[in-house]
């Protein structure tokens, strides 16, 4: 059994005073321990941003890659070896933004990762610019005049790419996120947890009190987590009141699932020795 | 009676043009002959003027060759653009129902055989099988006989097609026949010799092949001429090697795969060209930081941009040297035919696992996609090298740990009993983001001592021809070929000359090479690009310039009498 300290490090986290990381990462550690998993056999994976430091302090193997591209690094790792629990950390940018198009296919192949997207509608390792998930109007040091365009809906956009697992997560609401990374993370297939995660800098707007007074739990309400339409209209819910929880689950075979060649064993695991003679002959 | 042939057909795309040149190819190889096959298409899936020409001898054959002995016309064009590389002794095989052949200039020493192609392909089957007729009619014309050329239809069509086996064999023997009844004086005949157990095939198969056999478990690839061919050949045997062959959704993606998938413990994969590399260039970078080993394969076509993008060139060298930004180590290796493509797929990996770091084989659409007869390969020495890999995590593990030659002891997530963060931002041994001066300086040194030691390790690279020689020719790469031929033209003109060739480009390997300055009179680079990159980099690397430089950026590669002309020239 890992206990929760060994999953702390000694390096101590770079984020400001306050940043709904930390929550995020103390949701990340209490999951890994309430599912009772090996440091050792999980992988946790970042792009560029401040969520991208993570990885550094979560005692586990970890891979800090380029902006956008955990998910392809991720997948794979997961293809090499599906033994291995695999939870990306991402940002808005990263994941929403520079990285978007590997989100769409990795939800589609269901990809048996988790997707952790830290989510404070604002650029913050770059100083306040814009973000594809801020609102409309936003104003920022990249938009003084405010945004003019709407923002991304990441949890719509799993819906219609195919992704099993949507939640959305709320960083000061830390019980409740552990639960969706467990319950993500148990799911055999493409997790997408978008978590509301305020920035203290630079974001003045959708501040913890902004969220405080707004969000609500899906799952204290009579939501049906299995019908399409209905977690449809719900991710449009924005307002005065904003949905969390479990938002869409359902069972389709992972990629892993539908590769023979990883049928018995992981790829890792196989021999390397291979008879190519026969093959030769075919050229003669 | 001359006993070789430069054999070409032409035509419009879309009627079998490259696969007939495949099967002549191969017809030819197992007559105990060599073929070198090289084409030009444009880049269109039909219509378009596509040829294919196919050097036959009794010798090895090393490369395309100019000069045209016999030219099958499946359309006007053909003749019309191609009439000027005919020998005077050539035949021209066509079918004056499709075009009047007295428009043209030909000579009284050429051979016009008119022959109904059109006709007979539609009386056993299909127009489109007119490629089948004109196989026949090469055959019989060349003096050769029938039956491998009927084992070969069957084989061409076995499983899915059965039904076309029995029709095409017809419509080949129909043009066989057509050739054997008129009794013509060709002046080019193809002697059968020992079978030798020859193959023929490209250097994208014979990488692919190398690769296979040292153990690669994942390609992750996006389609790009002329490169493409080996994301269809890993997919059509994944099962048979248990390869996990992923079509990306874009060349970033593949390349950050590879290394996410390298970092596990798989030999990893892709492929691309010029235009796919420039999208991996960050992800080169990455893995060039976090020591992850990746093979990526670059087969180059003309750039920028687009280009030309169905030709061939020697253009991305430079770019292979230096992408990405900062200072890492990498391999650069060139094979030069498909020998050295096979060679390289086996060896590639070795050097990735055991220098850790990323490795960059260069081909271009020339090699890529030129079937050559070769022998079979010869892999009984082979060695799977995995490196400084431990199935175990010593007490107090640090996957960057500094070490004598640059190389730090590797595990795999899963090893229990440690953990360690890969980092693409600089980091300390354990893996963890680390600014300090003296750190960086200590890694970097570290990473950069990798290519100390691996250069080392290198091959020199290969001196053919005279010891002694008043002219010597440097070159890299694709290149290989045509200045073996070229060499052998000069010694029939009693020219001593003597070629240095790298198949190991970066880094650069230079004791024979100053040799080489210093025992020749003249040295002439020669290099299918623009600027002479290759020549720049050995500047760099040794401060020599090369005075005498051959250079071609046409969209198409050099021809042997092109290398002989220049090197009379400077005589």
């Amino acid at each position: 059994m890992t206990k929760l300290e060994e999953l702390h490090t000694k390096e101590n986290p770079f984020w400001c005073p306050g940043c709904g990381n930390f929550l995020i990462l103390s949701a990340l550690k209490n999951a890994v321990i309430k599912m009772n998993l090996n440091p050792s056999e999980v992988v946790v994976v970042s792009g560029i941003g401040c969520s991208a430091g993570l990885p550094h302090w979560i005692e586990t193997y970890g891979f800090h890659s380029i902006h956008g591209r955990a998910l392809p690094v991720a997948t794979g790792i997961k293809l090499a070896n599906h033994g291995l629990t695999v939870i990306v950390v991402s940002g808005d940018g990263d994941g929403y933004g520079i990285g978007l198009n590997h989100l769409i296919h990795s939800m589609r192949r269901n990809l048996d990762i988790t997707f952790i997207g830290h989510n404070n509608q604002i650029y913050g390792l770059t100083l306040g610019q814009v973000s594809p998930t801020s609102s409309k109007g936003s104003k920022t040091v990249s938009t003084p005049n405010g945004s003019i365009e709407i923002p991304i809906n990441p949890l719509a956009l799993g819906l219609a790419s195919g992704a099993t697992f949507i939640g959305r997560g709320y960083a000061g609401n830390i019980s409740q996120l552990t639960d969706l990374i467990v319950k993500g993370t148990e799911h055999k297939g493409f997790a997408l947890i978008d978590v509301f995660q305020p920035c203290v800098t630079w974001n003045k707007v959708n501040t913890f009190d902004f969220f405080k007074q707004r969000v609500y739990d899906l799952q204290k309400e009579n939501h049906n987590t299995s019908d399409l339409n209905a977690s449809f209209s719900k991710v449009f819910e924005f307002g005065d009141k904003i949905p969390t929880g479990l938002f869409y689950q359902t069972q389709r075979e992972t990629y892993s699932d539908d590769l023979p060649q990883l049928k018995e064993k992981p790829l890792v695991k196989h021999s390397l020795e291979n008879d190519i003679k026969p093959l030769i002959e075919k050229y003669k | 009676m001359k006993d070789f042939v430069n054999w070409k057909i032409g035509g419009e795309a879309g009627y079998g043009i490259l696969s007939v040149g495949i099967m002549f190819g191969k017809f030819c190889t197992r007559n105990g002959l060599y073929a070198f096959y090289s084409s030009e298409f444009p880049s269109l899936i039909r219509g378009g003027h596509n040829t294919v020409q196919l050097n036959v001898k009794k010798t090895p054959s090393l490369s395309q060759q100019f000069e045209v002995n016999m030219l099958i016309a499946l359309n006007e064009e053909t003749v019309k653009l191609h009439l000027h590389e005919l020998s005077p002794d050539a035949a021209i095989i066509f079918d004056s129902k499709d075009f009047d052949i007295k428009k043209f200039k030909t000579k009284k020493t050429q051979l016009l055989i008119d022959i109904p192609l059109t006709e007979i392909a539609e009386k056993h089957g299909k127009k489109i099988m007119r490629n089948t007729v004109a196989l026949g009619v090469s055959v019989s014309l060349l003096g050769l006989d029938f039956s491998h050329l009927e084992q070969l239809i069957k084989e061409a069509f076995a499983g899915k097609k059965d039904a076309l086996i029995p029709i095409n064999i017809a419509a080949a023997k129909e043009g066989f026949n057509f050739i054997k009844n008129r009794n013509l004086k060709f002046n080019y005949k193809l002697i059968k010799q020992k079978n030798k157990d020859h193959i023929f095939i490209n250097a994208n198969d014979a990488f692919s092949l190398g690769a296979v056999k040292s153990g690669l478990k994942f390609v992750g690839e996006y389609p790009m001429t002329p490169s493409s061919s080996i994301l269809s050949f890993m997919a059509t045997h994944e099962l048979t090697f248990d390869i996990v062959v992923k079509q990306t959704e874009d060349e970033i993606s593949a390349i950050n795969m590879i290394t996410g998938a390298a970092y596990t413990g798989v030999r990893a994969l892709t492929a691309t060209s010029g235009g796919g590399f420039s999208l991996m260039v960050e992800g080169l970078g990455l893995a060039g930081m976090t020591e992850s080993p990746i093979v990526v394969l670059e087969s180059q076509r003309p750039g920028p941009s687009t280009g030309l993008p169905t030709m061939t060139e020697q253009g991305d060298l430079n770019f292979a040297v230096y992408a990405s930004q900062g200072e890492f180590p990498r391999l650069i290796m060139a094979p030069g035919d498909a020998t050295e493509a096979f060679e390289a797929g086996l060896n590639s990996f070795n050097f990735a696992e055991k220098y850790q770091l990323p490795v960059i084989v260069l081909l271009d659409k020339y090699v890529s996609e030129g079937n050559q007869t070769i022998e079979v390969f010869d892999y009984k020495k082979f060695k799977i090298n995995r490196g400084k890999l431990l199935t175990s995590a010593p007490p107090n593990y640090l996957r960057y740990k500094f070490t004598s030659d640059g190389i730090s002891p590797r595990v795999l997530p899963g090893t229990q009993g440690t953990v360690f963060k890969a980092n693409g931002d600089e980091h300390n041994e354990k893996g963890m983001s680390w600014e300090s001066e003296e750190n960086r300086i200590k890694m970097m040194d570290k990473r950069m001592h990798k290519l100390d030691v691996l250069k080392k390790e290198l091959p020199e690279p290969k001196l053919y021809g005279e010891k002694n020689a008043k002219i010597s020719l440097v070159s890299w790469g694709s290149t290989k070929g045509i200045i073996l031929e070229a060499l052998t033209e000069l010694k029939k003109l009693k020219i001593k000359a003597n070629f240095l060739h790298y198949s190991y480009v970066f880094p650069l390997k230079e004791k024979k090479l100053l040799e080489l300055m210093k025992k020749s009179k003249k040295v002439l680079l020669v290099e299918n690009n623009g600027t002479s990159q290759f020549g720049k980099i050995i500047g760099a690397e040794t401060g020599i310039q090369f005075k005498h430089k051959l250079l071609k950026y046409t969209g198409r590669q050099f021809f042997p009498h092109e290398i002989v002309k220049k090197v009379r020239s400077l005589k």
